[in-house]
């Protein structure tokens, strides 16, 4: 019996571990961002580096569609002040049905569809995914380590393992942290593919980071905000559940001591 | 209102009197507050507060977020984004609606295994039971619904699935799914029409949620000791009774702020933890998820729906005793629904005159079994059905059919229950007198050892 209760357990743990893990097959490895758990802010420089990144390498073929350029400029985001958020805007083109042509693009434009139609759009991928739910499958360190889509991006861009394999026309890229292991992304970096103007390390480690907290922040623009606002609020209830709790033992006093008196009396007052 | 004599509101001053004589409502909102409650309710009953917040709180962030969202399957994605990005405070609206369903379910839920246990259900409260679980399965359709309208990958294929449980019903389900759809596949009909109802029923539940509470302000509360308050004379009644306020009020909404309290960390610094990530990916009919999973609170059933397959023998022997009409899909529907059914008929299912779970030996057992199965349930339902999990589904589902149909009729007549408290008065004195005094004795006893 013991046994059976044993073994139920172990799968218990196991599978919801591995069902979970986006799939069951990648290995997402965990990295420790400036934006985890409660109080974790993101790091303006790292977003602005990985802006860059992403404008430079994975906008080749993945888009940003829901991400407006004046979004560039906002607080608790990369903070581009206004006028270089213009000329990014400006570097882009956008068709306009109105002229019925294309046009520099402002600020109030969204960032492109993906060029390439078998990429996803990139918007919303890090909240998309969610690399470990861990542990015992409950998903509660995410609280203090997110809920993993910025890993699993992390993973993906570091997974790679140089082997390739063609399926009907198609090549194939083993990698480690892939569900199924071969994804048909061919490796995006290399190592030193940017040079960033703030002189950081571009070994494939910290671009891969880089990109990675600008799609956190890409998918969950109001992080901060809402931080701010949870702390707030339980302040604000806490404050409140302690007053409530003083003024229900105030009010219930003395209907327990008279039931307390009663009790020590032996027969209750007719 | 309720059968427990008390003070009634009497119209004093002459605007007072003026209004009394025609719309008495001061004194329905007097006689609905100051309703006589059992003194010794214990914390299990404050859910129903819980619950009353949860309504007002999903119909007012719902009623904000539509101002913004756009029932359109080429926008609503887009305009759920729109107000996560660009809406003031349009974030924590969307969070706290999404998280305010959960905190819904999970409240009724403790809300009906507290019913459970205290045998709120049994006479003469078997019709607020009844409407409990109309309200129940409103609930159930309204998040269904609501999960749909952000048009992510785990609505469009969630509604693809629970709507197909339709098209398994004998001779007319696929014209019946068509119809749910309103096309042969979801789609912007079905969006839209999700949409409607998912406004209409809100508003049905807050009905439904008058009467309820109507209902047990006609019989009284139930209590833990379920015993009756004593209805003889008021001074009888006031032993075992304190007006709702302010003893209940304040009491109830002490344990609402706490809970509140963990709800509102859990939507600042864990918003996503309940959703499923896939819904952060546009729907596309052309690709189907790996593993389509439904929300948390659903998946007991979900569970139970999907243990009964063609390779259960009761299965095997229903289909071919209906000439394969009831085949092994429908069966699982008719078993879903039919466990909602056997919980709703529990009133009539019960034959132990005695209500409280506290003076029943066995019932108890068979009690916090069925809050393990319900457990084991929820967490087969998130596993995929394959290698061990479904023999696991069906032994719980097993189990719950059981308990409703078998345990509960033939508990009353084999168990013998414990001696009951004569009071409510009574209990309450035991409570707070024996606790502290048996406090005292081990206070006293220790030192001397």
């Amino acid at each position: 019996m013991l046994k059976t209760l044993k073994s139920a357990a172990t799968a218990l743990v196991l599978s919801t571990g591995a069902a979970l893990a986006a799939g069951g097959a990648g290995h997402v490895h965990d990295v420790d961002f400036s934006f985890e758990g409660p109080f974790g802010t993101y790091d303006q420089n790292q977003l602005q580096r990985g802006l860059q990144v992403y404008t430079e390498i994975c906008s080749a073929c993945h888009g940003m569609k829901f991400l407006p350029y004046r979004a560039l400029g906002y607080e608790g985001g990369p903070e581009f002040p206004e006028d270089q958020v213009i000329a990014y805007a400006a570097q882009h083109e956008v068709f306009d049905p109105e002229l019925d042509d294309y046009r520099e693009a402002k600020p109030t434009d969204h960032f492109g569809v993906s060029n390439d139609p078998n990429a996803p759009d990139l918007t919303l991928m890090a909240k998309a995914r969610s690399g470990f739910h861990g542990p015992l499958g409950t998903g509660i360190s995410q609280l203090f380590n997110g809920i993993g889509g910025p890993e699993y991006i992390v993973s993906i861009l570091t997974g790679y393992t140089g082997k390739e394999m063609e399926q009907a026309g198609t090549v194939f890229y083993e990698n480690t942290a892939f569900p199924g292991g071969w994804i048909a992304m061919a490796p995006p970096l290399y190592g030193d593919d940017v040079e960033f103007a703030d002189g950081h390390s571009a070994d494939l480690h910290h671009v891969a980071e880089d990109v990675a907290a600008f799609l956190m922040w890409s998918a969950e623009p109001k992080m901060m905000a809402r931080k701010q606002a949870g702390f707030t609020a339980v302040i604000i209830l806490t404050v409140l559940t302690v007053m409530l709790y003083l003024t229900n033992k105030r009010l219930w006093a003395p209907v327990k001591r008279a039931a307390k008196e009663q009790a020590k009396g032996g027969t209750p007052a007719e | 209102m309720s059968g427990i004599p008390h003070d009634h509101y009497e119209p004093t001053t002459g605007i007072e009197k003026w209004l009394h004589s025609r719309l008495p409502i001061v004194g329905l909102i007097y006689d609905t507050i100051m309703i006589p409650t059992p003194k010794n309710l214990n914390w299990m009953w404050i859910w129903g507060i819980v619950l009353t917040f949860c309504l007002a709180l999903q119909i007012i962030t719902g009623i904000v977020l539509v101002m913004h969202y756009t029932p359109d399957t080429t926008l609503a994605f887009a305009s759920v984004e729109h107000i996560m990005r660009d809406v003031n405070g349009g974030h924590m609206l969307r969070y706290l609606h999404a998280n305010g369903a959960s905190l819904f379910f999970v409240a009724v839920y403790l809300h009906i295994f507290r019913g459970l246990f205290y045998g709120s259900y049994k006479s003469p409260r078997e019709i607020t039971w009844i409407i409990g679980m109309l309200i129940y399965l409103c609930m159930m359709g309204t998040a269904f619904m609501g999960y749909v309208l952000p048009w992510g990958q785990m609505s469009f294929w969630g509604a693809t699935v629970i709507t197909g449980l339709f098209g398994a019903i004998p001779f007319i389900g696929e014209a019946l799914q068509t119809w749910l759809l309103g096309g042969p596949a979801v789609d912007n009909a079905t969006l839209t029409r999700f949409f409607s109802l998912h406004y209409l029923l809100p508003f049905v539940i807050a009905a439904l949620v008058a009467v309820h509470i109507w209902a047990f302000h006609s019989t009284g509360n139930n209590n833990p000791s379920g015993v009756d308050v004593r209805r003889g004379s008021k001074a009888e009644a006031e032993k075992d009774t304190l007006p709702f306020w302010p003893y209940f009020v304040i009491k109830d909404l002490f344990a609402l702020a706490l809970v509140l309290l963990i709800f509102f960390a859990i939507v600042g610094f864990m918003p996503n933890y309940l959703g499923h990530p896939d819904n952060y990916i546009e729907a596309n009919p052309l690709a189907t998820p790996a593993h389509i999973v439904p929300e948390w609170y659903f998946l007991p059933f979900y569970a139970i729906l999907r243990a009964f397959d063609a390779e259960v023998w009761l299965v095997q022997l229903v289909s071919w005793l209906s000439f394969g009409i009831i085949d092994a899909k429908f069966f699982g529907v008719i078993a879903m629904f039919g466990a909602i059914v056997a919980m709703a008929l529990v009133p009539w299912l019960d034959t132990s005159s005695v209500r409280s779970g506290r003076y029943r030996p066995m019932f108890k057992i068979f009690f916090w079994l069925l809050c393990v199965d319900f457990m084991v349930l929820m967490w087969v339902g998130a596993m995929p059905a394959e290698g061990i999990y479904p023999y696991i589904a069906l032994v719980a589902s097993a189990y719950w059919f059981a308990y409703f149909l078998v345990i509960l009729p033939l508990l009353g007549l084999i168990e013998k229950p414990l001696p009951q408290v004569a009071t409510i008065e009574e209990d309450f004195i035991d409570h707070y007198g024996k606790a502290k005094d048996s406090a005292k004795a081990d206070a006293v006893a220790s030192p001397a050892e």
